[in-house]
C-alpha cells in the first residue's frame, strides 16, 4: 500500500517545501474537511483532501430501515437542502413501486414549491459564506436574515427548521398550512429587491471581482471528467440541469432558464462564474415559486377533503430490481442507487452519490501553483456540504 | 443509441464473449460485462462518437449476499451530448477470504470520477481495483478493520481503546 500516489507525493517533498494542514477545524473549509497542502512559500504545490470526519454510516443505516424510516437520514445528508434530498429519495421509491404517475398535481406542486424555497436557502448560505471567505462580512448577515424567512415558512409547514421529514413516499406529511401561499407571496415581493441590493454590494464589487475572476478556472472537459455537476458544471458553461434533462415531478410544466457561466469578468469557469450561476439560479427559483403559487391558488386550490396522506402505500415493497434515481440538488446531481430483492421492505443495498463528493475531488486538479489565499476562494466557490460528502 | 444498438456495437468491437449477460426486466436495463474487459469497454463507450458516455454518474460496489458470495461493481454512465444513460455491471465469485480481496480493473483512467468512488468501494465493500493510483480508505480511518457494507460484517469491539457500539 506504500506505493500509492499519496505516499509518493509526501516522500518527494523537498527540504524547501512545507506540508501544511488546513482543517479539520478551520472556518473556511466549511465543515470538518482537512486539506493537506504541500507549499513552497505562499505557492500551493499540491492539495490532498482528506474526507470522512463526518461519516455517519448512511448506507449501512439504509440497509436496516424501511424507505419511509430512512427519510430523516436522507434529510441529514445535505442538511442545507433537506427538502431536495428527500424529494429525490421519495421519487426513487415511488418509481420503483410504479406509483409515480398517480401522485396528485397539488402534491407535486407543493413538493416543487418547498424544494425551490430550500434551494434558495441553500444558495443564500453558499453566497453569504463565500463573501466571508473573501473578507466581506455584511452579505453574510443579509443572506442569513433572508434565509430566516424561508426557515420560518418551512417550519410552519413541517414543524422543523432544518430537517423537515415533510415529503413522504406517496404524499406529504401535511398539507400546507392555511395562509402559507399568501405568506410566501409576501416573501417573494420582499425578497426580489433584497437580491438587487446583494448584487450591488457583492456581485459587482471591484474587490470581490479581483479576488474571484480568473481564479480557479475549471475547464469544461475537466469538469465532466471529474463528474462535477450543478453550479460547478454550469459555471463552466454547460447547460445541464436534471430538472430539464429528466423532466421529473412538476418541472415540465414550469418555465425557467438554466443560467450558465459566460466568463463576464474573466475566464469561463472561474470562481466568479460559479458565484454568478448561484445568484441567477435564485432568480429562477423565485420565478418557479411564483408559478407554483399561482397554480396552488387557482386550479390546484386546497379543498376540504384533500388528504395528502391518502395515497401513502401501506407497505413499500418494490419488486426485485436495480434502480438509479437522480435529481438536481442545489449542489448538483444527487443520485440514489437501490438494489431490492422484491420480498422485504428494506433495500438490499443503497448507495448515495453526493454531488459535493465529486465536486470536491476536482480541487487538487485546479489548485496547483496558486496562492494559499486563492485556495480559500476556490473551496468556497465549490460549495460543499460535508454531511453529504461524508454521508 | 438504444440499448440493443449499444449491445451490438460492443459485440462487434470486442467479440460476443464480452457481454456475459443482461438484465432487462427493470426500468433501467443493464449489461453485465466480462470483468477483465470493463476498462476497455468503458473507454470505447466514452470515446465512440455514437455513444459518448462522457459522464460517470455513480460507481457502487455491491455485496450480493452470503449465500452466493458474489461481489460486483455497478457503473452508471450518462452521455451529456445524447442525454442517454446506461448501466454496466461486473460481478465475480469470491470466497470472502481475508488475504485476498475481490478485484476488478480500475476505470479511473477513463473517468476521474471513479478515482474517489473506487476508493469508497474499497473502503466500505472491500473491493480491490487493479492499477488504481491511490487505493486508500477514504471515509473510514486508515486503521479500521473490516468492510462495513459486507453482508457478513461484524464491527470490531474496540477501536484504539474506544468501545464500538
Amino acid at each position: 500500500m506504500e506505493s500509492t500516489r499519496y505516499h509518493k507525493l509526501l516522500a518527494e517533498v523537498e527540504s524547501t517545501e512545507m506540508v501544511l494542514n488546513m482543517g479539520p477545524q478551520h472556518p473556511s473549509t466549511h465543515g470538518v474537511l482537512r486539506l493537506e497542502l504541500i507549499t513552497d512559500g505562499e505557492i500551493v504545490k499540491e492539495v490532498i483532501p482528506h474526507v470522512g470526519y463526518l461519516h455517519r454510516c448512511f448506507e449501512k443505516h439504509a440497509e436496516n430501515l424501511t424507505y419511509q424510516q430512512t427519510i430523516p437520514f436522507v434529510d441529514r445528508l445535505d442538511y442545507l437542502a433537506s427538502m431536495n434530498s428527500s424529494h429525490a429519495w421519495v421519487m426513487g421509491a415511488e418509481r420503483m413501486l410504479g406509483i409515480d404517475g398517480d401522485i396528485p398535481k397539488r402534491i407535486e406542486y407543493i413538493r416543487v414549491l418547498v424544494s425551490e424555497l430550500n434551494r434558495i436557502g441553500s444558495h443564500l448560505i453558499a453566497l453569504g459564506t463565500y463573501g466571508i471567505d473573501i473578507g466581506a462580512f455584511t452579505p453574510f448577515l443579509w443572506c442569513f436574515r433572508d434565509r430566516e424567512h424561508i426557515m420560518n415558512m418551512l417550519e410552519w409547514a413541517s414543524g422543523s427548521r432544518m430537517l423537515y421529514n415533510y415529503i413522504w413516499v406517496g404524499g406529504l406529511f401535511y398539507d400546507l398550512p392555511v395562509g402559507f401561499e399568501e405568506r410566501c407571496k409576501e416573501f417573494i415581493d420582499y425578497f426580489k429587491p433584497k437580491m438587487a441590493e446583494l448584487n450591488e454590494l457583492l456581485t459587482g464589487n471591484e474587490i470581490f471581482i479581483s479576488r474571484t475572476a480568473n481564479v480557479g478556472v475549471l475547464p469544461l472537459t475537466t469538469a465532466i471528467n471529474y463528474g462535477c455537476s450543478g453550479p460547478m458544471l454550469r459555471g463552466s458553461g454547460l447547460k445541464w440541469d436534471l430538472r430539464r434533462v429528466d423532466e421529473y415531478s412538476a418541472y415540465p410544466e414550469l418555465e425557467f432558464d438554466i443560467p450558465v457561466g459566460k466568463g463576464e469578468m474573466g475566464t469561463i469557469g472561474d470562481c466568479w462564474d460559479r458565484f454568478k450561476v448561484r445568484i441567477d439560479e435564485i432568480e429562477q427559483s423565485v420565478h418557479i415559486i411564483s408559478q407554483c403559487l399561482s397554480r396552488l391558488q387557482s386550479d390546484l386550490k386546497r379543498t376540504q377533503d384533500f388528504d395528502p396522506r391518502a395515497r401513502l402505500p401501506k407497505k413499500i415493497i418494490p419488486k426485485a430490481q436495480d434502480f438509479y434515481m437522480r435529481a438536481e440538488n442545489p449542489k448538483g446531481e444527487l443520485g440514489f442507487y437501490f438494489v431490492t430483492d422484491g420480498k422485504s421492505e428494506i433495500p438490499k443495498r443503497v448507495k448515495a452519490r453526493g454531488p459535493s463528493f465529486c465536486n470536491l475531488s476536482v480541487i487538487s486538479e485546479i489548485s496547483r501553483g496558486i496562492l494559499i489565499a486563492d485556495l480559500i476562494a476556490i473551496i468556497g466557490s465549490v460549495d460543499i456540504v460535508l454531511g453529504e460528502l461524508d454521508r | 443509441m438504444t440499448f440493443e444498438e449499444i449491445k451490438s456495437l460492443l459485440i462487434e468491437k470486442f467479440g460476443a464473449d464480452v457481454i456475459v449477460g443482461e438484465e432487462t426486466t427493470g426500468r433501467q436495463p443493464a449489461l453485465i460485462i466480462k470483468p477483465e474487459a470493463i476498462a476497455d469497454v468503458c473507454l470505447e463507450l466514452r470515446d465512440n462518437e455514437k455513444t459518448w458516455f462522457d459522464f460517470l454518474a455513480s460507481l457502487s460496489g455491491v455485496d450480493y449476499g452470503v449465500e452466493e458470495d458474489i461481489f460486483g461493481v455497478v457503473y452508471h454512465l450518462a452521455s451529456i451530448p445524447y442525454k442517454t444513460s446506461l448501466t454496466l455491471k461486473v460481478r465475480k465469485y469470491h470466497d470472502r477470504s481475508r488475504e485476498e480481496l475481490p478485484s476488478f480493473p480500475t476505470v479511473s483512467e477513463v473517468w476521474k470520477t471513479a478515482d474517489w468512488h473506487e476508493r469508497e468501494a474499497y473502503d466500505l465493500v472491500g473491493i480491490r481495483f487493479e492499477n488504481h493510483p491511490d487505493l486508500r480508505r477514504i471515509l473510514l480511518p486508515d486503521d479500521w478493520e473490516g468492510y462495513p457494507l459486507r453482508k457478513d460484517y461484524k464491527a470490531q469491539e474496540y477501536y484504539n481503546g474506544i468501545k464500538v457500539d
